[in-house]
């Protein structure tokens, strides 16, 4: 077949790449190697437009044990225990066909972390979708759901946290990230690199079928109304044969069997036989005649860039054929040596001993294309919001109006979807800070969240970024972890607008001074560019997840008051800053001005302080305050609980609306027992942390003194009608 | 006392159940759905999970499967067989229980902790519980939505074979608090002779308070007994 300017542009490569292409190899590529090209040298895989900017994250610590570059980050947790953990994007599969794209991008994930030997322990997701009254949104809202929980719940892990969030930003272009987080055994990593020559590469799990061909290029480029006609590109998962594949690959793992495993995601056969191959700076042979493929008359092309799921590739020692073989025939799973390892650092494709394609490994993996794009920074915004000069509206109505918002309703009706117990080992459910996991047959257990705040990094990048990092510290901190690492899913919008690379650009120098400052390294990731249809870019949204430890899980702590009568503290300085608010956007649609400052000398200090209070047991409830504010965070305490407060109006601000909805960063709400109190304001005081009693815990009714009263029932009732209605 | 837990691809609950009855003192074996024979048993669990993908039918093809003839045979021979979840709907499949699970009402998958009364704990299965005392157990599926024909349901009724009923946390029987639209909030029966129980609720994720509650703990302390 000829190669035409069509078939270069079809394959999503520029033509100066493709000229780049023929230097490098000396000749025009075939047609199977140009699409070997695309699936190597596109966004999503070459991270061409990012990697740059990505080497500037903190990646090393005393608790990292392996950071980005392998399939997922590893992080010591002590004795002989490894956490092992990342999240990714799925998120244009997901707007084309929602369940599938949902399901596969947690079996996706999952895969990244059974591959390097740990089983699989929690999912977590962060799903973004348009506005409400988007006539696509209800139907992607319900896929979505559904298709995580598919997965999650066949396969047999519970998927234990998420947010889920609702903004006109994403009418066009959902956003699915999924996150896995898995157990190993410290001794007992397995990791991608190839080691010796005339080595046996075996294909293990499903067959491979024509889906998902070129999923990864499709993943590399904007929408446009044509994009419904990629559905044939997304991938259809099944979560049983994955089951299977799981517990299969740790059967063999108990050994020494295997010297390098690597799952076949974005890509498929390409991206695993090229990674394990550049890896070990060693070559590959793949005689494709002997992939088993699902459908008839399937071409080498194909069989290279099928995206089907449940499939890896495993490069064994001498001699473990046969046992490895026994294993996966229990499993009743495929099992086939389909090529060699060699010294030619190419990697060569046959069938039936034709030679179809030869191209070098390191020209696909080291010589791709990274590119330093332009882009400009932002100004912090300079509007300001005088609260007298709106319309004046009264506390409660605002508070109603906030917790009756498609953003902050409570979300049973998406959790109650999700398996959250299977396994037996989940302390804290969905709704919480963080979840909370033990480790199995341990004492100990490991706190997980996810977060972002769009809003605040459109505004400022820079800040935004920070923020969300030290949010998702806070969240762990506030169920008792001590904060260990983080791994990001990078959303952003079209990379060659260089206000969306300034966009990314800079909420990455945020990631990373709050990661740096907080000892919270980054451990894996994923980006994820051209988010936006026809031009229109989606508001930047990194995505933190963030894995904490729990040394010793004595009496699991969370954001639920637990009885009347308890003194209410709030840590940390309220300034009353409203501009990017969710009181302001609810209420008024005001989306103006800056995001709150994140000082993270007082969010170190005050985290630190709040662990210290947990672990000293003086700490009968804990919730940090974010979006909505100080009255927000504390309505969610009563209505978990069925216990109200009583608080009193605040002396020094002028204003109760900039007090109680003010999104001041680096607080804490904490309930304490009064014979805790001297113990808790001993530590506060010779730790120089500010904190303000506001008021006690009560029966039935939740108050502020002189502004207003309802009763628990109701604020209940408010914040759980939404979605119910839907 | 000797229990056997019964593991089918795509089982997924069948390490949690193994720990609740070695926490419980049985001696607990698994056996891989390919074995043809069992272990000896007091005691046979099939776990919940997605035996074979539920691909079919759930538990349609795990009722054929090689090991479940002895499953069938030891049933006929008194052993006590308790189905959990996609365990109760290979129950079902196999006729060592009547009736059929059919998708929830809500069509959705349904995770959550419900309240359940124990209706007769006058069995093997239930004799540590007080009657009618109502318990808090998790349940998590697809399709939990007990039915069965007039005659079955009246004989349920009349040999009191039915084992558990949704209910509120007052013991009330309602359609409020039906979860999952099941005929008469039926979550869990027994066949004539009340050696096999086929429950939709998760028992064995509540033996822990750290976890949940201990509210499942007196059904496997019932069958030690």
């Amino acid at each position: 077949m000829q190669i035409t300017d069509k078939t270069i542009e079809n394959h999503g490569l520029t033509k100066d790449e493709y000229t780049n292409i023929q230097k490098l190899l000396k000749r025009n590529p075939n047609l199977l190697e140009l699409g070997i090209f695309s699936a190597m040298w596109n966004e999503h895989c070459s991270y061409k437009s990012s990697r740059i900017h990505l080497k500037k994250l903190p990646t090393k610590g005393k608790q990292v044990i392996q950071g980005p570059g392998e399939n997922a980050g590893v992080i010591d947790i002590g004795d002989e225990d490894a956490i092992i953990f990342k999240i990714e994007s799925h998120n244009h599969p997901s707007y084309i066909e929602p369940y599938q794209g949902a399901a596969t991008g947690v079996g996706g994930i999952l895969r990244d972390v059974f591959t390097m030997g740990a089983r699989p322990i929690a999912l977590l997701n962060s799903i973004h979708f348009g506005s409400p009254s988007h006539p696509k949104t209800k139907s992607l809202l319900a896929g979505v759901v559904s298709g995580i929980g598919g997965y999650g719940n066949c396969i047999g892990i519970p998927t234990v946290a998420g947010e889920t969030k609702f903004n006109e930003t994403y009418n066009e272009n959902i956003l699915v990230n999924a996150m896995a987080v898995g157990h190993a055994k410290k001794s007992k990593i397995f990791y991608s690199k190839a080691k010796g020559v005339n080595k046996a590469v075996v294909y293990v799990g499903s067959k491979t079928g024509r889906d998902g061909i070129h999923g990864a290029s499709m993943a590399s480029a904007e929408f446009d109304e044509n994009s419904e006609e990629k559905k044939p590109t997304v991938q259809v998962g099944d979560p049983f044969t994955e089951k299977l594949l799981l517990e299969a690959c740790l059967e063999l793992m108990r050994d020494d069997s295997i010297i390098a495993i690597q799952d076949m995601g974005a890509a498929g056969l390409t991206s695993s036989s090229v990674e394990m191959a550049s890896k070990g700076s060693l070559g590959i042979e793949l005689n494709l005649e002997k992939v088993p493929c699902r459908e008839e008359n399937m071409t080498p092309y194909e069989m290279m860039l099928s995206e089907s799921q449940e499939r890896m590739l495993i490069i064994l020692e001498n001699g473990k054929e046969n046992h490895a073989r026994e294993i996966f025939k229990k499993w009743d799973l495929d099992f086939v040596v389909i090529g060699k390892t060699t010294n030619t650092r190419n990697l060569t494709l046959k069938y039936n001993d034709k030679l179809e394609g030869e191209i070098p490994i390191n020209i696909l993996s080291s010589n791709a294309p990274i590119y330093d794009r332009k882009f400009s920074k932002k100004k912090v915004p300079a509007d300001k919001i005088e609260i007298k000069n709106l319309k004046k509206i009264k506390l409660e109505d605002a508070l109603i109006k906030i917790l009756s918002s498609p953003n902050h309703s409570n979300k049973s009706w998406i959790t109650n979807q999700y398996d959250q117990m299977v396994m037996c080992d989940t302390v804290q459910r969905s709704g919480s800070d963080a979840a909370v996991i033990r480790i199995h047959g341990k004492d100990k257990a490991i706190a997980v969240t996810v977060d972002s705040s769009a809003n605040y990094c459109k505004s400022h990048p820079y800040t935004g970024g920070k923020q969300i990092v030290s949010e998702n510290w806070r969240n762990l901190i506030s169920v008792g972890a001590k904060p260990l690492a983080i791994t990001n899913c990078l959303n952003f919008g079209n990379p060659e607008n260089k206000e969306i690379m300034g966009e990314f650009a800079e909420c990455l120098d945020g990631i990373k001074k709050a990661c740096e400052f907080l000892n919270f390294p980054v451990v894996s990731g994923n980006v994820s560019f051209y988010n936006g249809t026809n031009k229109k870019n989606i508001y930047p949204t990194p995505v933190i997840g963030g894995v904490g430890l729990i040394k010793k899980l004595v009496k699991p702590i969370n954001h639920n008051f637990k009885g009347s009568n308890n003194i209410v503290i709030l840590i940390g300085k309220t300034f009353g800053h409203l501009e990017q608010s969710c009181y302001l956007k609810e209420n008024y649609s005001i989306i103006k001005g800056k995001p709150p400052e994140v000082n993270l000398l007082n969010e170190k200090n005050n985290g630190e302080a709040v662990l210290n209070l947990i672990n000293l047991n003086l700490i009968s409830s804990a919730h940090d305050i974010s979006s909505g504010g100080l009255i927000t965070a504390l309505s969610e305490m009563s209505i978990g609980s069925n216990f109200g407060v009583k608080i009193k109006k605040p002396k020094k601000l002028t204003s109760s609306i900039e007090y109680f909805f003010g999104e001041d960063q680096s607080r804490y709400i904490l309930e304490i027992e009064e014979k805790n109190l001297i113990g808790v304001e001993k530590v506060l005081q010779s730790k120089n942390i500010y904190y303000e009693k506001i008021g006690f815990t009560q029966d039935n009714n939740f108050e502020i003194e002189g502004e207003m009263k309802i009763s628990i029932n109701d604020l209940f009732k408010i914040n759980n009608q939404w979605y119910n209605n839907y | 006392m000797n229990s056997s837990v019964i593991v089918f691809p795509g089982s997924n609950c069948d390490r949690d159940i193994a720990i609740a009855l070695e926490k419980m003192q049985f001696k607990n074996k698994m056996v891989w759905h390919k074995e043809s024979k069992l272990p000896k048993s007091d005691l046979i669990v099939i776990p919940g999970g997605f035996s074979y993908g539920d691909y079919l039918r759930s538990g349609a093809i795990a009722g054929k499967s090689l090991i479940i003839n002895e499953v069938i045979k030891a049933a006929k021979s008194g052993c006590l067989i308790l189905g959990i979840c996609n365990g109760f709907q290979i129950l079902t499949e196999t006729g060592l229980l009547k009736g059929t699970l059919l998708r929830n009402r809500n069509l959705k998958f349904i995770n959550s902790d419900v309240n359940i009364k124990v209706i007769n704990n006058s069995t093997k299965f239930t004799s540590k519980y007080k009657s009618n005392q109502v318990l808090k157990i998790n349940i998590a599926h697809n399709e939990g939505n007990y039915f069965t024909d007039k005659d079955h349901l009246n004989k349920l009724k009349n040999e009191n074979l039915i084992a558990f009923q949704y209910c509120d946390i007052n013991g009330n029987i309602s359609d409020q608090s039906n979860p999952n639209g099941a005929i008469e909030n039926i979550a869990g029966i027994y066949n004539s002779k009340k050696n096999i129980l086929g429950m939709m609720p998760h028992p064995e994720r509540m033996v822990d308070n750290l976890i949940s509650n201990t509210d499942g703990i007196n059904l496997f302390a019932s069958i030690m007994n």
